[in-house]
């Protein structure tokens, strides 16, 4: 890596810390476990890096590593999102059996 | 112009993963900003496939198919009360990734790595090698596999310093000298047993705090993948991931009044701290189901309070039961949440939500406890320690200056607890021996059934 490369990457890792301290500051404590595992899914994307080791074919050790966190980080980004929806969609405003009046 | 198509594919994912964060500020906004945040990522992927370097879609078709189907079958079978293992688990699996990702670039790079990226690596593997043991081993504890009490030695926090230290200086030495492959997995190695050992003085208490914590190595982890590959969005989406753990361990930390370094190396809830808790004269009062009927049946204001008791018993449908028949005779039920009750932050407004328990009637701390003084009845299901009145009036306390709920504030207290024992953190609780208190023993969801049962005959 580049000396430049590193400058610019850091500007990213600053300037994503500072906004990410933003907006997670205003998730209410309502919603702190699906933040979890929402953020959870989010850093899945580490696939990517995974998608390309397992599928360059450098040599056969590169690509079991690769092969096995394809499936660790695909299980994370699938899960995650499945079961972030399904907590989501719990969270209701009043019951809908209220049968009240 | 591939490349270019990529790297806008992942420029798009960042934005959206931020604005689907952004939309979590909110229950009505959340569920959008989630989809916005999938599609990003399903672009990413896309975009990925396109990579020059890929030569074979063999392994990566096979890798994502598997990962999709055991993602699939654990988001929509895994129960809400399993949530805090289910998560453990998939910081596990995160880190594991970015750590395999790491590894697989060093046997590429074989030696001739330059300063910046050795370094990025070293974190990445220190930092998803640790995580990986270390949720493991939180998830043991929370699935009931590994006893919940810390799991303590003489001399363990400086042992642990020690192999932390020998870690790191093995990866400072890899930082000069990148092509030591022993030494590398060593370091590797290292890392992994540190993981366990770092969680396992850790009591089932503090778990919240740990979650958190374990969230943010993982997301950290993912975040020096980034530098390594110099992949932006890696770097969003770890940094974004780490901080939001981060911001968690302290809040989480803020709620017990304890610092980071207590919660980790304090082995909180062994037997030395239990002793230090005051001595209580009297007796706890055992009072009558129809008792307890006739008093909630005739309330103005009922709150409820939730703890880890609530999970472990599976009660929430039966508290909500409960308190669809209090409502229907007028009565006003609300829930007060401690950020700590449960074993990860926002455990039981999950909980609460799976049963049907609108959101508009969860209370936060602050919110609440100004309202214990005119509530008539405050049923405490399964929580002790967030109730406990010592941290707020013996000094002397292991938990004083923990924020609490003031239940023993309202007219009448009511604990259903499953027997006399003590909490997770082995503190007697002097609530339990007030005048106003009344205990209830049994499984949670059976009492709170019999109770459904006596209120509708009051």
């Amino acid at each position: 890596m580049s000396h430049e490369a590193l400058i610019s990457a850091l500007y990213v890792f600053a300037l994503a810390a500072f906004l990410g301290y933003l907006v997670i500051s205003r998730v209410p404590p309502l919603l702190h476990t699906p933040l979890m595992s929402a953020t959870n899914a989010i850093s899945g994307i580490s696939l990517v890096g995974s998608i390309v080791t397992a599928g360059s074919g450098h040599d056969t050790v590169s690509t079991v590593l690769g092969f096995v966190a394809v499936v660790c980080a695909s299980t994370n980004v699938v899960g995650g999102f499945v079961i972030t929806d399904r907590m989501l969609r719990m969270f209701k405003r009043k019951p809908t059996t209220d049968l009240k009046k | 112009m591939q490349t270019y198509f990529i790297e806008l594919s992942y420029l798009l994912a960042s934005i959206l993963f931020i604005l689907g964060l952004k939309g979590l500020s909110h229950p009505e906004t959340a569920k959008r900003g989630m989809h916005l945040a999938e599609f990003g990522m399903l672009m990413a992927i896309i975009g990925t496939l396109l990579h020059h370097e890929i030569v074979t879609y063999v392994w990566i078709i096979a890798g994502l198919a598997i990962g999709s189907v055991v993602g699939l079958a654990m988001g929509f079978w895994v129960p809400m009360t399993a949530m805090p293992q289910r998560t453990a688990l998939s910081h596990a699996f995160g880190a594991f990734a970015a750590a395999l990702v790491g590894v697989a670039e060093y046997l590429k790079g074989a030696g001739h790595l330059d300063t910046i990226t050795m370094s990025a690596l070293g974190f990445e593997v220190m930092l998803g090698s640790l995580t990986t043991t270390g949720s493991l081993l939180a998830f043991a504890k929370l699935q009931g596999m590994v006893r919940g009490t810390p799991m303590t030695y003489k001399g363990q926090n400086v042992f642990n310093m020690l192999l932390l230290a020998v870690t790191i200086g093995i990866f400072i030495y890899l930082i000069v000298n990148p092509g030591s492959m022993p030494l590398f997995f060593t370091m590797a190695g290292l890392a992994f047993v540190f993981g366990l050992l770092l969680v396992m003085p850790i009591g089932s208490a503090d778990m919240p705090v740990v979650m958190s914590l374990l969230n943010s190595y993982a997301g950290l982890a993912s975040a020096a993948t980034g530098f390594v590959l110099s992949n932006k969005v890696l770097i969003i989406a770890g940094t974004l991931d780490g901080f939001s753990g981060f911001i968690l361990s302290i809040l989480m930390c803020r709620a017990m009044n304890r610092s980071m370094t207590n919660v980790l190396f304090g082995a909180f809830g062994s037997a030395a701290t239990a002793e230090a808790g005051s001595e209580q004269q009297g007796s706890m009062r055992e009072v009558g189901l129809e008792d307890i009927a006739t008093q909630l049946a005739y309330a103005n204001k009922v709150v409820f309070v939730p703890g880890y008791g609530l999970a472990t018993a599976q009660a929430q449908h039966a508290v909500r039961e409960l308190a669809d028949v209090l409502e229907k005779r007028g009565v006003t039920v609300k829930y007060g949440i401690h950020p700590v009750a449960g074993r990860m932050p926002g455990h039981m407004n999950v909980l609460l939500a799976e049963a049907n328990v609108p959101y508009s009637s969860l209370y936060e701390l602050e919110q609440i406890n100004p309202e214990f003084p005119t509530t008539d009845v405050s049923v405490v299901i399964g929580a002790n320690d967030v109730v406990n009145p010592d941290a707020r009036d013996n000094p002397a306390s292991p938990i004083a200056g923990m924020p609490i709920l003031e239940v023993d504030r309202s007219k009448s207290v009511v604990v259903l607890k499953r027997g006399q024992g003590r909490g997770f953190s082995g503190l007697e609780n002097p609530l339990f021996f007030k005048p106003v208190t009344g205990m209830l023993y049994g499984d949670a969801k059976d009492t709170l059934t019999r109770l459904v049962q006596a209120v509708q005959h009051a």
